[in-house]
């Protein structure tokens, strides 16, 4: 392994960090600094809540925030996603409802998102995502009944983050956008391209590991790019209650890295600003930041009573903006999907549901022992004793159940 | 001897090969060589660079660990030997260094990170515990992080507020944490080395009233040591040491406490009393076997540290002794700690930190009549 001498963070002050993406900005695109890093004015639209492509000069762009519409393979392989990640999301609910999984944060509504991230990444690159981004995780790859592992409850994860660099769910908010920008780092400093996409939600960035993580990818100049997924709530409090800032991606600027604001129920738009960002951050732009404006369609989780903090009209309103039916009118207008293609895209879905079911359906053993087993590389002697007297326990249980049985 | 010896050599098996090689390098480029009075600072300071010249995965940063070298000077030089990639500064927030040592542990790294004071680590807590402590047994095994959260604490330094906080408790109070504490020169060399070489993470609680003591030691010794440890897959990791042998009573000390407790213990022989010195050492993991063999033979047992007693390590040091020799006991354990009050200020410390006095008297507690 070689790690290159020379590092980000410690050049001499007025080279740190900051002038960087603005020299770059200012010589790339033609702008200001400002207005490299502030969010265009608009956020990015590109297929309407109708279903029809925006003309180009109301797509929210403006210059140095361009976007070009992504190839009909990427709009298709986004739309056999959705229609996935929505089957995905339903199944598990019902999952919940009958007894076979613990809980269920459902991205119900924010399937464009959770699409788009995992689309946007290359192979190499590392996705963190949230607990409620279990669909982003299986759009990247890894077994859907391994990623719902964690909600049926019978160990606190199901897959190798490794084997599809996807870092394990982590529920307490943004912790993991700093393991993304470790990771961001480690590579960084060994000189391989990857990027690392980091995921949260608006209630998240009111935490400080936000901040943090965000200034730590800046000043060491990270291809880290931040995605929030703005679904108005953090259980029941709105966003109004979190910020009152002009949007949750002007925050970048404060960071000294650039920020845009996305139609987050447009996977057309999502993949275009994502798939950028992507590319700025590996071409060595530093962090990015994008927050996706979107809608918690269902409640927080099971355990969660949505009408008590929010109207049903307000529901409604978000229903007519659903990321689906949008993609679907607009790729059957462009002649790419027929009925056919449309047929074997649910029954690819359905066949991911049958897994779930039949996954999560089956009664998995637990293992006693395993409490044990992964604390440490090597247990300590007092785990090694605390094993034993478990062992002994259910030894003697089970020996009372067959002496019971024997009566 | 104990079985509590951590035969590591999966958790070494990629170093192995190369470590004879990388130490004698390191021996030969490091200033210091051979048997010489060095402090506990240099002795961790050594350590640091001996792990860096022999693996390019290890790496240090935290808060003015750079150009200055730590507020304590504990990684003087390491940025002019290795460059600013290898040890550097970062932003001045702890849950961010934590945070990304775990991410760059998860992709191939070694961090070794450094909180500038016990009391400054606490922003991290959540990192520590919910992440590094927690990560292997939530992909069972999948993930391991290994990396070292040194954090100088405890007190005796006349520090102001903040700066003088026991809080090894709380990391070994958390299941997935190893906590190791060095008390002599030589175990900072030798512990640091074996927390840098180990796959899980560890706490390395550094004490800094002890930073500045001086021993003489033979780093070369220490080094060969290291090799052989390494290629035999074997180390003192999880060993407490009998630190002066004895047969009347036994003081069971770490960290800081540990020269107060020898010092009670010189002072209890011109009185005629024998009182054996054991230094745990590793907090988690525990050597139970070496410290019950000790309280075994002499009867008596007195549990010394500075952090305050009550649900605290000496209190679960006294139960699990307990427990385990309570037959053999002829008085109950006692405990000298500090008391439960918050870390004084520095003009009131030396009436809140355990000294030979309060030693001795609780010795003299011990029921010696019977």
């Amino acid at each position: 392994m070689t790690i290159s001498a020379d590092h980000a963070a410690q050049r001499p002050a007025q080279q740190v960090a900051q002038q960087d993406p603005a020299s770059d900005a200012v010589s790339k695109f033609g702008i200001t600094v400002e207005d490299y890093m502030l969010p265009a004015r608009h956020q990015i639209q590109m297929v309407g809540p109708d279903g029809t492509l925006n003309p180009h000069t109301e797509q929210g762009t403006q210059p140095g925030h361009e976007y070009s519409l992504p190839s009909e393979a990427e709009l298709l392989a986004a739309y056999e996603q959705l229609v996935v990640g929505r089957r995905v999301n339903d199944q598990n609910s019902a999952l919940v409802r009958q007894g076979r999984m613990a809980v269920y944060p459902s991205s119900h509504g924010q399937e464009a998102c959770q699409v788009a991230a995992a689309l946007c990444l290359a192979e190499g690159d590392w996705l963190f995502p949230t607990y409620r981004d279990s669909v982003a995780v299986m759009a990247r790859g890894v077994d859907p009944v391994q990623t719902m592992t964690l909600f049926r409850g019978d160990w606190h994860g199901g897959y190798d983050p490794a084997k599809n660099k996807v870092g394990i769910q982590c529920t307490p908010l943004t912790t993991q956008l700093l393991h993304g920008v470790g990771v961001a780092h480690a590579a960084k400093l060994r000189g391989e391209d990857t990027v690392v996409l980091a995921m949260c939600g608006d209630g998240a960035t009111s935490e400080g590991d936000f901040h943090e993580a965000l200034n730590f990818a800046a000043v060491f100049h990270l291809p880290v790019v931040f995605f929030v997924q703005n679904n108005q709530y953090a259980i029941s409090v709105p966003l109004a209650h979190q910020s009152v800032a002009p949007s949750l991606a002007h925050k970048a600027v404060g960071y000294g890295m650039a920020g845009e604001r996305v139609d987050g129920n447009d996977v057309v738009a999502l993949l275009a600003v994502l798939g950028r960002a992507v590319k700025l951050a590996r071409e060595g732009s530093g962090p990015l930041l994008v927050e996706a404006h979107t809608y918690r369609m269902q409640a927080h989780t099971n355990a969660d009573d949505a009408t008590r903090y929010r109207q049903d009209s307000e529901v409604a309103e978000w229903v007519a903006k659903d990321p689906l039916s949008r993609m679907q009118t607009y790729l059957t207008d462009r002649g790419l999907l027929d009925d056919d293609r449309a047929a074997r895209i649910a029954d690819k879905a359905e066949a991911v549901a049958t897994q779930l079911r039949e996954g999560l359906s089956e009664e998995v053993p637990v293992e006693p022992q395993d409490l044990f087993k992964y604390v440490f590389s090597t247990p300590t002697p007092q785990l090694k004793e605390q094993s034993a007297m478990l062992a002994d326990e259910l030894a003697r249980d089970a020996a009372s159940t067959a002496t019971e049985a024997g009566k | 001897m104990s079985p509590t010896i951590t035969t590591s050599s999966e958790a070494n098996g990629n170093v192995s090969a190369a470590t004879a090689r990388a130490a004698a390098k390191a021996a030969a480029t490091a200033e210091l060589t051979g048997p010489q009075t060095i402090t506990l600072a240099k002795a961790l300071n050594t350590a640091m660079a001996d792990a860096m010249h022999a693996d390019p995965s290890v790496l240090v940063f935290g808060e003015d660990v750079g150009m200055l070298g730590g507020v304590f000077r504990i990684t003087d030089g390491l940025t002019k030997t290795f460059g600013t990639s290898r040890c550097f500064d970062t932003p001045l927030a702890e849950s961010g260094i934590v945070g990304m040592a775990v991410g760059m542990a998860m992709n191939g790294m070694r961090p070794v990170i450094e909180m500038q004071f016990d009391a400054f680590a606490y922003p991290a807590f959540e990192q520590i515990v919910s992440h590094v402590a927690k990560m292997h047994n939530r992909t069972k095994g999948a993930v391991k992080l290994p990396m070292v959260i040194r954090v100088p604490y405890a007190g005796g330094i006349g520090g102001v507020e903040h700066h003088c906080d026991s809080s090894e408790a709380y990391y070994a109070h958390t299941a997935g944490l190893k906590v190791f504490t060095p008390a002599t020169v030589a175990d900072g060399y030798r512990m640091l080395r074996e927390a840098i070489d180990s796959d899980d993470p560890v706490m390395f609680m550094e004490p800094k009233k002890l930073y500045w003591s001086k021993d003489q030691v033979d780093l070369d010794a220490l080094r060969a040591e290291h090799a052989a440890n390494t290629e035999r897959g074997t180390s003192s990791e999880g060993r407490a040491a009998v630190a002066r042998p004895g047969t009347d009573a036994t003081l069971i000390a770490y960290g800081p406490s540990v020269p107060t407790a020898l010092a009670a213990a010189a002072a209890a022989a011109e009185e005629g009393r024998s009182l054996e010195v054991i230094d745990v050492r590793s907090i988690v993991p525990f050597d139970d076997e070496t410290v019950c063999a000790s309280v075994r033979k002499t009867g008596r047992a007195v549990v010394i540290a500075e952090a305050h007693g009550f649900a605290s390590v000496a209190s679960e040091i006294v139960a699990r002794v307990q427990e385990r020799c309570f037959h053999h006991l002829a008085a109950p354990i006692r405990r000298v700690t500090g008391f439960d009050v918050p870390y004084p200020a520095p003009k009131l410390e030396h009436y809140y930190l355990p000294g030979v006095d309060r030693i001795l008297d609780a010795v003299d507690d011990l029921q010696w009549e019977d």
